[in-house]
């Protein structure tokens, strides 16, 4: 069918290879390959199968936090008080697992722990739409970090690692591969086909383009944002469960800086603060640009505040390169 | 150096967007002390050609010259210093600062680096009593209404000694009384000495302000004309290209059973048991004057506000909207007033823009359907006629008439009864107007009941069945295709209550 005045629109993606090599996921690509290609000049066990997987599990339990993140910045959104989510989640685990809860129950507790953290930032959020999420979650992060302190005070709870099958969480292998690596897998295949094939990947990335639009359009704005805050909290524990295995013992300041590191990951894979931007094999990549970056300066012995520098310097240069691209497009023009 | 006899001459201006050609070899001369109207379709490259000359863009050909010297402006500053000023359509000032602040923002009187208050007051105020403004200096801007905040933005042209003023569509938002203001003070910059070039989709601001007009057309100079001896038959066909024989094709359609009711309708501050009912294939006109609460009562329907009291009817049953999703789902669609913010994702191709509300009905089991949304959206834009290309256009790059069409195709995505049409023209250009006139039509032939909100007179009388009159959150009178005129129309909008009016 054509219009009244003849015209027909096309329906078909037109493809250039231009649009198809100038994808933000190619540089990534192109670090991913240069951290990679350093980090095994770097150590001859790196590039065996063995030494790769030893590497991620060096990083992986902050990046389940990075996947609702990018929900987060799609809506437009932030949330930073993850990081303090993350360490009380895992400190009433192992409060609870010193009373003498068990386990299972303790990493419900935890599970439970996140959400309803989520959920309050959700809440605040939601009822009160004229309120800066930063400001919110600011005070949330004090918050949730000062309920952890008045816990455990400067003590530690440990004792975690006599339940096997607990640290096995983190240190536990099936074959050679992780039992962490599997399990982001899995969620980071679940958390990319729900943003890029579902109505609800869709609704995000309306309501982070223009919010009054999404909602004219019939999409339940609040409601949205209210699940992926909650989500949000909810993956903060997971990554506290992961920490807590890891360490076999909580403190009140662990997880200082994850909400910034995920959000770091997230900016670097494509994901723009101003939200509806950004696709998920940028996100994956950028989990492991920031990791094995950090996994190849621990190799050198880096210490780990310069360590800060190095990647704060590639976040920055980074998400700078485009402007700079365009920069140098406006000089040709005058 | 000979003198020139213009002010301002360009001549062959071309400015091309990726894409696009916004300006295909345009010129324009400015005689000093005149007041000349430039008109056009939107879309005719008006907007970029003011861009143009205020050092905004940059023209990739022609050439520009003031008092006969050619000048080459680098950016907005060089056309400031040379006496440029630009007011436009939708004020970009600062709201929270105070009218001096507005006035001298970039040209500050400092002394030693420090700012002096007292005597940009001063002189702010002095340039607001010339101009009659009923407010002072230090009042915060925001708190003004469009057409006092149009006043401190030609304070600021004149702070800036202006010698060119262009004015971007000044009246759009104004009323009867304010409009005839402005054309005094538009009067009076001129008798001081300046120059000034008058944007307007309308006709009397044309009349009554304009000696003479030139007119655009799909980025290209059609012509300059004396006001004096133009017809408006002229002018449309200069702007449009073509004659326009039936701008109000209203078809003659069977009027079935009524679909929607409201009753008593409700919401404190805003409207007051408002009654009023539409049938299948009739169109009904809401007016009255600006904040006479019509667009309160439609978005109300429409569960983007909640109501106090009152009840809807649809087809004989009762119904509750609490959010737009609601009235979408029982057949209930609107078209927002403000197209860009409420009515289009402006970053996204028009494609996933007029699926957007039906992406759950084209897919299944939560999954989007790429394909089938393509078919619909294909169908849907070439439906209503579209100027774009892919589907994959960006909202943004499409003119103002062409987004509106794009809005209505996205409620046609929707399966509805009702269709809630607010200023439907509202920015959009007479051809594209002459359009969305035929889809409703149609729309109403294929048995849709439409409520149509409109501010325009011609337009009320020409696309309506019964028309509700609105006054100050009330109805205050309804009449009927024929035995409604403009008189009586005005006499109910500004009736206090519906008594004074019958009298």
């Amino acid at each position: 069918m054509a219009t009244k005045s003849g015209r027909t629109i096309i329906a078909d993606q037109p493809f250039s290879w231009k649009t198809f090599f100038l994808k933000w996921e190619w540089l990534l690509v192109i670090l991913f390959l240069g951290i990679n290609v350093m980090n095994a000049s770097l150590s001859e066990y790196y590039l065996s199968g063995a030494g790769l997987f030893n590497a991620t599990n060096s990083f992986l339990e902050k990046a389940f936090v990075a996947l609702p993140m990018a929900y987060i910045l799609v809506l437009g959104d932030i949330d930073i008080s993850v990081g303090s989510t993350a360490c009380l989640s895992a400190v009433m685990l192992a409060y609870f697992y010193n009373l003498g809860v068990p386990m299972g129950l303790c990493i419900i507790i935890c599970l439970l722990t996140g959400t309803i953290c989520g959920a309050i930032n959700g809440l605040i959020l939601t009822k009160f739409t004229e309120l800066a999420p930063m400001i919110v979650t600011l005070g949330t992060q004090i918050l949730y970090r000062g309920i952890a302190e008045a816990m455990l005070g400067d003590e530690a709870r440990g004792g975690l690692s006599s339940v096997k099958w607990f640290s096995n969480l983190y240190w536990g292998k099936i074959g050679i591969v992780p039992i962490m690596l599997i399990c982001f897998i899995v969620c980071a295949v679940i958390f990319g086909f729900v943003l890029h094939k579902t109505f609800f990947g869709r609704r995000l990335y309306a309501i982070g383009a223009n919010k009054l639009a999404a909602e004219y359009a019939g999409i339940k704005v609040q409601k949205i944002r209210m699940i992926v805050f909650t989500l949000t909290g909810t993956f903060a524990a997971v990554t506290a469960i992961f920490l807590a295995a890891r360490m076999g013992s909580t403190r009140a300041d662990i997880a200082t800086g994850y909400e910034l590191e995920a959000i770091a990951m997230a900016v670097l894979g494509g994901f723009s603060t101003d939200g509806g931007k950004g696709k998920f094999p940028g996100l994956i990549l950028a989990i492991f640009i920031v990791g094995m970056l950090r996994y190849g300066l621990g190799l050198v012995n880096m210490a780990s505040q310069f360590m800060l520098v190095v990647i704060g310097a590639l976040l920055i240069i980074t998400v700078m390169l485009p402007n700079i691209k365009s920069m140098f497009k406006v000089k040709k023009k005058a | 150096m000979e003198l020139s006899e213009y002010v301002l001459e360009l001549k062959g201006i071309t400015k091309i967007f990726p894409g696009v050609k916004a300006l295909d070899h345009v010129s324009f001369q400015l005689k000093p002390g005149e007041i000349h109207a430039l008109m056009g379709e939107n879309g005719a490259g008006k907007s970029t050609f003011i861009k143009v000359i205020t050092g905004v863009h940059k023209a990739e050909e022609g050439e520009m010259y003031l008092d006969g010297q050619k000048v080459d402006f680098k950016g907005p500053k060089d056309a400031q210093k040379a006496g440029i000023a630009a007011i436009y359509q939708h004020v970009t000032a600062y709201p929270h600062l105070s009218v001096t602040e507005n006035i001298f923002m970039g040209h500050e009187i400092k002394k030693r680096g420090i700012i002096q208050w007292k005597e940009m007051n001063d002189l702010a105020d002095s340039y607001l009593q010339e101009l009659n403004a009923d407010f002072k200096s230090t009042a915060e801007m925001g708190a003004l209404s469009v057409a006092q905040q149009q006043m401190v933005e030609i304070a600021k042209a004149i702070s800036m000694k202006a010698r060119i003023i262009i004015m971007d569509e000044p009246t759009a938002a104004l009323t009867k009384n304010e409009s005839e203001q402005l054309y005094k003070i538009t009067e009076k910059l001129r008798d001081d000495g300046a120059s000034i070039i008058f944007i307007s989709h309308r006709f009397e601001d044309m009349y009554r302000l304009a000696t003479r007009v030139t007119v655009f057309r799909d980025s290209q100079y059609i012509g300059s004309y004396d006001v004096n001896g133009i017809t408006n038959a002229d002018l449309i066909k200069a702007m449009v290209g073509r004659e326009i024989s039936d701008m109000y094709p209203k078809p003659e359609v069977k009027i079935g059973e009524e679909v929607f009711r409201v009753e008593k309708l409700t919401r404190m501050g805003y409207f007051k048991d408002v009654s009023f009912n539409v049938r299948k294939g009739e169109i009904l006109g809401l007016t009255g004057l600006v904040g006479a609460g019509r667009t309160e009562t439609v978005q109300t329907i429409y569960g983007v506000e909640h109501y106090d009291s009152g009840k809807m009817y649809l087809n004989g049953q009762e119904i509750t909207v609490k959010n737009p999703s609601d009235a979408l789902r029982q057949g209930i669609g609107l078209l927002p007033e403000d197209r860009q913010h409420q009515g289009l994702i402006l970053d996204w191709g028009i494609g996933r823009n007029i699926t957007l509300t039906e992406i759950a009905s084209l897919g299944k089991n939560g999954m989007t359907d790429e394909k089938s949304e393509r078919a619909k959206a294909k169908e849907l834009a070439e439906r209503v006629d579209t100027k774009a290309v892919t589907i994959f256009d960006k909202a943004s790059s499409l003119s103002g008439g062409n987004q509106q069409k794009i809005v209505v195709a996205k409620i046609l995505a929707s399966d509805l009864k009702v269709i809630i049409l607010d200023e439907p023209t509202k920015g959009v250009d007479v051809g594209a107007k002459a359009e969305i006139y035929e889809i409703m039509g149609e729309l109403a032939k294929q048995g849709y009941a439409i409520i149509m909100i409109s501010s325009e007179m011609p337009e009320i009388l020409g696309m309506s069945d019964r028309i509700v009159v609105m006054c100050e959150g009330k109805v205050t009178g309804e009449l009927k295709r024929g035995e409604a005129a403009q008189e009586e129309i005005l006499k109910f909008a500004m009736a206090r209550s519906p008594k004074a009016a019958k009298n």
